[in-house]
């Protein structure tokens, strides 16, 4: 078993669950319906653990052990189960509304990634971590979260959208540097926590006043 | 060994008790009282710790989690002052709020309750040592006043908060990326563990952290602290959340959390300064400084909305501010803390004046805002002192952190100052222009149930009186310790 599982396979693997991350980047920026969102963005949840656990495995860093078990437990099962339930609740409408067609959007989020990869170049070959190739998809997926939260009119999709981003970005934190110290790995998780409980608290509110989740009617305060 | 430095533990642990006894107790009508009692309460302890500062020097508390020293300690005891006065001025203007119908005791509980969280994360950020905390503290700072923005419930307010929640999130994602870039560079030199996130151990090193590493970080972390800070072009969610909440809340923001964003930028500066020479950080900081200057200035003649347009104001002090850390050296450093200290608390004492202006016309719309000479001099004279304070004439303080910071750039930054003056002088005319009529003039407006409170008011524009004039031996020594830290 063990020398089935040579360093250089390792990082083979590690690489294609980079691969797939990135993918399904680009799945959620393209997919209309908003439980399919939901989904794709569990998945990449469960990516994100896997890569995790692996890099933890082969590294003996007990502490990305825990941090594998945050992303599951958080991300992976309890964030998508609310937003499944939050749905039911409020009844939203299946469709994603875009504000650029999804060609454009594409075309758009494969700059992002070349950009992201020219950046990340430089910094990656100076990281001592097994899986240092893969720093440039992370920032990758980061440009592309944030590219989704711009081309959704929906407030829910936003919400998904930064998710993504913060999953992004702790790939990027465990190619980089074997993720961060616990004690500010247990903060930005209850960070998300908190913060996902008071956006439940305003999607209510919001639909409460407008009868509606689309962002378009936040859009009255503008420069006269 | 955790109790050899109660006063910062205190100075932090009656805030976030606060917020749990204002959890329960929060809609009792005695909960105004209660939270000013809490924040005078921040305030001694944070008098104890200043002064066992200057006693005794930096302080590293609780195993080198806390941190003081003598760039973050004035903004410590700035910060709890302010959310004194504010917590004393708030508690008449709420009850006004509420006897207009305007929020119920449930909200007002969550208001007192969130308002002890936001001054306890506001408090972590500058007390911490490690950046990874001060990063979770920032984003915890946002999460507590979103539902503050919002309190009101109105769709404007709504639209302000999810504003204010969606651009500072995607902001402060940004910010912790360059933080773990930070950490990787540190990794290198200090270990994977504690050590390489602390700032005290990082400051020691930061002339071996790796360039190129350090050179994306900052730029990470420049646009997620500087959404924060309200720099342009990041500044979309500030004049919304500072126009929708309560102006309590808007006080606070204007005041404080500004303040204390770019305090945490400033660290990482020190931090790039050290690994890349001074050029990089410098010019990033003049050019987002003097954008922000320059738009922040202009934007401010188009506005109708009296708290919108001190929103713009102070995107155009932050960014005096910003340019003039940018700059760097002794003087341009000192003038920048001066201006943080200052600006800080005439801009709270125009929000107060503000805030009960606003609430005696029934309307944020300067326009419908007139005579408040002749109804309330006290609120009305206030309101002039304090825009001609902010506005930089002398002898306010706001007039010699600016002078400085201008004859700073005279002769190091030739090129800006056309630039800074015309921008500065657009700010006065516009500002002055509209407050001027909003004072003088005549009006039919109504009393008010309760009296303001104005003596916050009058604290904080003695204080930048005072500062105009005659800084403080202590005071100065402090600023000039400190600037030489920032470099």
């Amino acid at each position: 078993m063990t020398n089935l599982l040579t360093p250089a396979l390792i990082g083979q693997i590690i690489n294609l669950l980079a691969a797939i991350l990135l993918l399904l980047s680009f799945a959620m920026l393209a997919q209309r319906r908003i439980l399919s969102l939901i989904d794709l963005f569990a998945a990449q949840g469960l990516v994100l653990v896997l890569s995790t656990s692996l890099v933890a495995w082969t590294t003996d860093q007990v502490h990305l052990y825990v941090s594998a078990a945050i992303t599951l437990g958080l991300k992976v099962l309890f964030l998508p189960w609310a937003l499944h339930r939050l749905i039911r609740r409020l009844n939203v409408k299946w469709d994603v509304e875009m504000l650029i067609n999804i060609p454009t959007t594409m075309l758009i989020g494969i700059v992002l990634v070349i950009l992201a990869f020219n950046v990340a170049q430089p910094v990656s070959a100076l990281a001592g971590t097994v899986n240092r190739g893969t720093l440039g998809i992370a920032l990758a997926a980061v440009l592309l979260s944030f590219l989704m939260m711009i081309t959704r009119s929906k407030a829910l999709s936003q919400v998904i959208g930064f998710l993504a981003m913060e999953n992004a970005v702790f790939f990027g934190a465990t190619a980089a540097t074997y993720g961060m110290p616990m004690v500010v790995e247990l903060g930005i998780a209850l960070d998300i926590l908190v913060g996902m409980v008071i956006l439940v608290v305003f999607l209510f509110q919001i639909r409460e006043r407008f009868d509606s989740l689309d962002i378009r009617h936040l859009e009255k305060l503008r420069e006269e | 060994m955790i109790w050899d430095h109660w006063e910062i533990l205190l100075v932090l642990g009656i805030p976030l008790a606060g917020g749990a006894i204002l959890a329960l107790v929060g809609h009792r009508p005695r909960a105004a009282e209660l939270n000013v009692a809490l924040s005078a309460a921040t305030f001694v302890a944070a008098g104890v710790l200043t002064a066992s500062v200057i006693r005794s020097g930096p302080i590293l508390a609780l195993y080198e989690q806390l941190f003081v020293d003598s760039l973050n300690v004035f903004l410590v005891a700035l910060t709890a002052f302010v959310s004194m006065t504010t917590a004393m001025f708030s508690r008449p203007y709420m009850r006004i709020e509420k006897e207009h119908g305007k929020l119920t005791a449930a909200r007002l509980r969550l208001y007192h309750s969130m308002y002890q969280l936001f001054v306890f994360t506001m408090l972590t950020v500058l007390l911490a040592n490690n950046m990874g905390i001060v990063w979770v503290a920032t984003e915890a700072a946002t999460l507590t006043t979103v539902l503050l923005v919002s309190l009101y419930r109105t769709p404007a307010s709504l639209e302000a908060a999810w504003k204010y929640f969606i651009l500072c999130g995607v902001g402060i994602a940004q910010a912790l990326f360059g933080t773990i870039l930070l950490y990787m560079a540190a990794q290198k030199i200090l270990g994977s563990g504690f050590e390489a996130l602390m700032w005290t151990h990082l400051s020691e090193v930061r002339a071996e952290l790796e360039p190129a590493v350090l050179a994306i970080a900052f730029v990470f972390l420049l646009v997620g602290y500087g959404t924060k800070v309200g720099l342009v072009p990041l500044h979309n969610w500030l004049p919304d959340a500072h126009a929708e909440g309560p102006t309590p809340v808007s006080a606070v923001l204007s005041g404080l959390l500004l303040n204390v964003a770019l305090y945490a930028l400033v660290r990482c500066k020190v931090l790039t300064d050290g690994a890349l020479g001074p050029s990089y950080a410098s010019l990033l900081l003049m050019g987002f400084g003097l954008l922000s200057v320059v738009v922040g200035a202009f934007f401010l003649s188009r506005q109708r909305d009296v708290k919108r347009m001190f929103a713009y104001s102070s995107v155009e002090h932050m960014g005096l501010i910003t340019f003039a850390f940018g700059m760097g050296g002794p003087i341009a450093s000192f003038a920048g803390l001066l201006h943080m200290t200052v600006h800080s608390l005439t801009k709270s004492a125009i929000f107060f004046t503000v805030g009960h202006a606003a609430q005696k016309a029934g309307t944020q719309i300067m326009e419908d805002i007139r005579g408040l000479a002749k109804i309330n001099p006290a609120v009305g004279w206030g309101l002039m002192l304090g825009t001609v304070a902010i506005l930089g004439l002398p002898p306010f303080g706001v007039f010699a952190s600016e002078f400085l910071i201008l004859t700073t750039a005279m002769r190091e930054q030739p090129w800006a100052t056309p630039i800074l003056l015309a921008s500065l002088g657009v700010a006065f005319a516009a500002v002055f222009g509209k407050v001027q009529p909003m004072v003088f003039g005549d009006t039919t407006a109504r009393r008010l149930p309760h009296p303001p409170a104005l003596v916050p008011v009058f604290v904080h524009l003695g204080a930048a009186l005072l500062l105009g004039i005659y800084v403080p031996p202590h005071l100065s020594d402090w600023y000039r310790e400190a600037a030489r830290l920032i470099g």
